[in-house]
């Protein structure tokens, strides 16, 4: 069985036509517990979201912040294994048949073999992934096995990335280019970078056909509407796994993610 | 005149060009720090060439850290290893007790051809943050070293030292809280202001660059041990004994005696409580190639690319993970690498203390606890070297719990009074 990637370009493409930018959000898998965390993920997308990446929690985030760290640590004591994060995915885009795309650090997928975990991720209906320490150069491996499978390669760049290196990059990537807006880990800022509408655009003059989604920072409606202003897509992470951190109990966090899904996806169409 | 202490590795030689030692190394960086890691590398290859670079550091190698550092025989010491003829390499001995100036110095002055104004560092048993403390102190460049806070409060001296250099010094809270999770903070750290500092990395692992150019920084010890053994022994050793954490001390020793066949390179891995336990960080025997802090190597991790927390007595050998070249010496058979526990390197510890008067860091005592296993192996006309890596002030307060050194402790006391007659006992 194919992976989704169609479905997430269709999906990125949909949302160009009418005019606005992409909602892409990111929650963990196992997150409160792993049935919690897949209500959680299908209230963003209930919400609004048009995609949503799942994270598969590893021990060593080194590309996250406190608040994702949390959460991965809470799914990592709760047992989440990745069969648990198959279903997540599975269930999240069953239920809404909306494209679902995995997260993580290459040593989970490295060890659980590149073969089984492409075949099993496409098998449950994952439209790709995004692995923020694979850096091109030593991504074939994983490129001929998504590809084989239908899945997508999300690439990020970052704003030290030089322009042969962002050319390099969306060559070999697909689906769509995660732009990071800042230097630095994952988790909520007060503004959004300067240096997130450069990148997109030297992103852009590498002659990619595509779409450039911005992430890192981004947490409200207001600074959705100020991406979407130039991005293709906003990702918002640490913002949805706060609102489940924050919130009395896990119904009421599940119903907080919904109302900031909804928030933002006005955010995106300028409605905020 | 060529460099006396600067001696990196001759050219053609490992790792390849994208920092592959066989199938181990390699750069697993986000995309953020590429930019930063690449022009490591181009600076440290442009350093390497550069005569003015190795005049400069030679200059600190020889008036600053006071090398070469000696060659010490301990013969009251190696009665216990079977009578075999043992010398301690005394990195002990350089300033700031132990090993880790070498590399400091050589990245310092990097840091200081890139430009850049701010040092950050990891450190688990607080060697590698004390001299990279020292060095800012020197070039008067701003610290910020990351210590699990476990080791923090194991290794309080080093962190006393630290914060007297001038170091801001930052308590890891995430994680297993030990060296691991200061790299991680690190990292995150560099990732967000990587434009002015430098991640002065402590270990031979990592991205490529750094597992060869830490490596390249500590090749003095090996070369000038070979030399003082011709010069004293008249031969080359059996063996060459070093213990392992991430390797830096290890391979340092190891590396200027690879061409020579007959030398036996062994690694002594933290065994903590004992293999069989699980409480350990003997990531070569015990671990599976995987991928940890940029570069592939042998982990500690389960079934599902976790990484599982560590343990040994020694914060600065606490670590899951281990240097790319070592893997590469362990898969080809160029490198043996034995478990030690803790109990067996706290024994060598008191060891060395009570027959040769030289106190070594914990860390070591894993090198001299091998050692003594290697002499018995070998008999009397062994010859072993072994690098004594750094100095045990910092682990008097671990020594002292652990042997009942205390005053107030005087039941435990006792009980390290039986040890003692047991360790008498054992070697003779």
């Amino acid at each position: 069985m194919s992976g989704n990637i169609q479905l997430l370009s269709d999906t990125l493409a949909t949302a160009k036509s009418e005019g606005r930018s992409a909602l892409i959000a990111y929650l963990p898998a196992g997150f409160p517990t792993v049935d919690g965390g897949i209500e959680a993920i299908k209230a963003a997308l209930d919400g609004g979201a048009d995609v949503v990446e799942v994270g598969l929690p590893h021990s060593d985030p080194v590309l996250d912040g406190p608040v994702i760290q949390t959460a991965d640590d809470i799914a990592l004591r709760g047992g989440v294994k990745i069969a648990d994060v198959m279903r997540t995915v599975r269930e999240a885009h069953e239920a809404t048949g909306k494209p679902v795309l995995v997260m993580t650090y290459w040593n989970p997928i490295d060890r659980y073999g590149v073969e089984r975990f492409t075949a099993e991720l496409a098998e449950a209906g994952g439209a790709g992934c995004i692995l923020p320490d694979l850096p091109v150069q030593e991504s074939a491996l994983w490129r001929e096995h998504a590809e084989k499978h239908g899945l997508a390669t999300v690439f990020v760049v970052a704003p030290s990335s030089k322009d042969e290196r962002l050319a390099r990059i969306t060559a070999a990537g697909s689906g769509f280019v995660y732009a990071a807006s800042l230097m630095g880990v994952t988790g909520t800022r007060a503004t959004v970078s300067s240096q997130a509408q450069d990148l997109v655009e030297r992103t852009r003059a590498t002659g990619t056909d595509l779409p450039v989604c911005v992430g890192l920072g981004v947490s409200n409606a207001a600074q959705a509407t100020e991406v979407a202003g130039f991005a293709d897509g906003v990702i918002v992470g640490s913002a949805f796994v706060k609102a489940m951190l924050d919130a009395p109990d896990d119904a009421a966090g599940v119903e907080a993610v919904r109302a900031l899904a909804g928030d933002l996806a006005k955010g995106v169409r300028g409605q905020a | 005149m060529p460099s006396q202490f600067f001696i990196p590795d001759p050219e053609g030689q490992t790792p390849n060009s994208e920092g592959y030692f066989g199938a181990f190394g390699g750069k697993f960086i986000p995309e953020a720090l590429v930019a930063a890691v690449d022009e490591v590398a181009v600076e440290y290859d442009k350093a390497k060439h550069d005569p003015e670079f190795a005049k400069e550091l030679d200059d600190l190698l020889v008036n600053y850290t006071g090398r070469p550092s000696a060659l010490t025989e301990v013969p009251r010491f190696a009665e216990h290893a079977g009578g075999a003829r043992v010398f301690l390499k005394r990195e002990d001995l350089n300033h700031t007790g132990s090993h880790k100036i070498n590399n400091v110095l050589g990245q310092a002055l990097l840091t200081k051809r890139m430009g850049k104004t701010r040092v950050i560092a990891e450190t688990g048993a607080g060697q590698h943050g004390v001299a990279t403390a020292t060095a800012c102190a020197l070039f008067g460049l701003e610290c910020t070293i990351y210590m699990g806070e476990i080791d923090t409060q194991r290794q309080a001296l080093n962190v006393a030292r630290m914060r007297m250099l001038g170091a801001e010094v930052i308590a890891v809270k995430s994680g297993s809280r030990t060296l691991k999770d200061a790299i991680n903070e690190a990292f995150r750290d560099w990732v967000a202001n990587v434009d002015h500092t430098h991640y002065l990395f402590g270990t031979v692992a990592g991205p490529h660059p750094f597992p060869a150019m830490v490596r390249d920084f500590h090749r003095v010890i090996g070369v000038e041990a070979r030399r003082q053994l011709l010069e004293r022994a008249g031969r080359l050793p059996d063996a060459a004994v070093a213990c392992v954490g991430g390797g830096s001390n290890a391979i340092g020793l190891f590396h200027a005696f690879i061409p020579d066949p007959d030398v036996r390179l062994i690694g002594c891995e933290p065994a903590g409580h004992g293999i069989e336990t699980g409480e350990h960080a003997a990531t070569l025997s015990a671990g599976e190639p995987g991928i940890l802090h940029g570069s592939r190597s042998y982990v500690l991790q389960d079934d599902e690319g976790q990484i599982t927390e560590p343990y040994s007595i020694s914060a600065g050998l606490d670590y899951p993970g281990i240097g790319p070249e070592h893997s590469y010496l362990k898969d080809s058979g160029r490198g043996e690498y034995r478990a030690v526990t803790d109990d067996a390197a706290m024994q060598a510890l008191r060891l060395l203390s009570r027959t040769e008067g030289i106190i070594p860091a914990i860390e070591s005592a894993h090198a001299l606890a091998g050692a003594l296993e290697v002499g018995r192996e070998l008999g009397r006309d062994g010859l072993i070297v072994v690098n004594l890596s750094g100095r045990g002030d910092k682990d008097m307060d671990t020594a002292a719990r652990y042997f009942g050194l205390y005053d107030t402790d005087a039941e435990v006391a006792a009980d390290a009074d039986t040890d003692t007659a047991e360790i008498e006992g054992d070697a003779k």
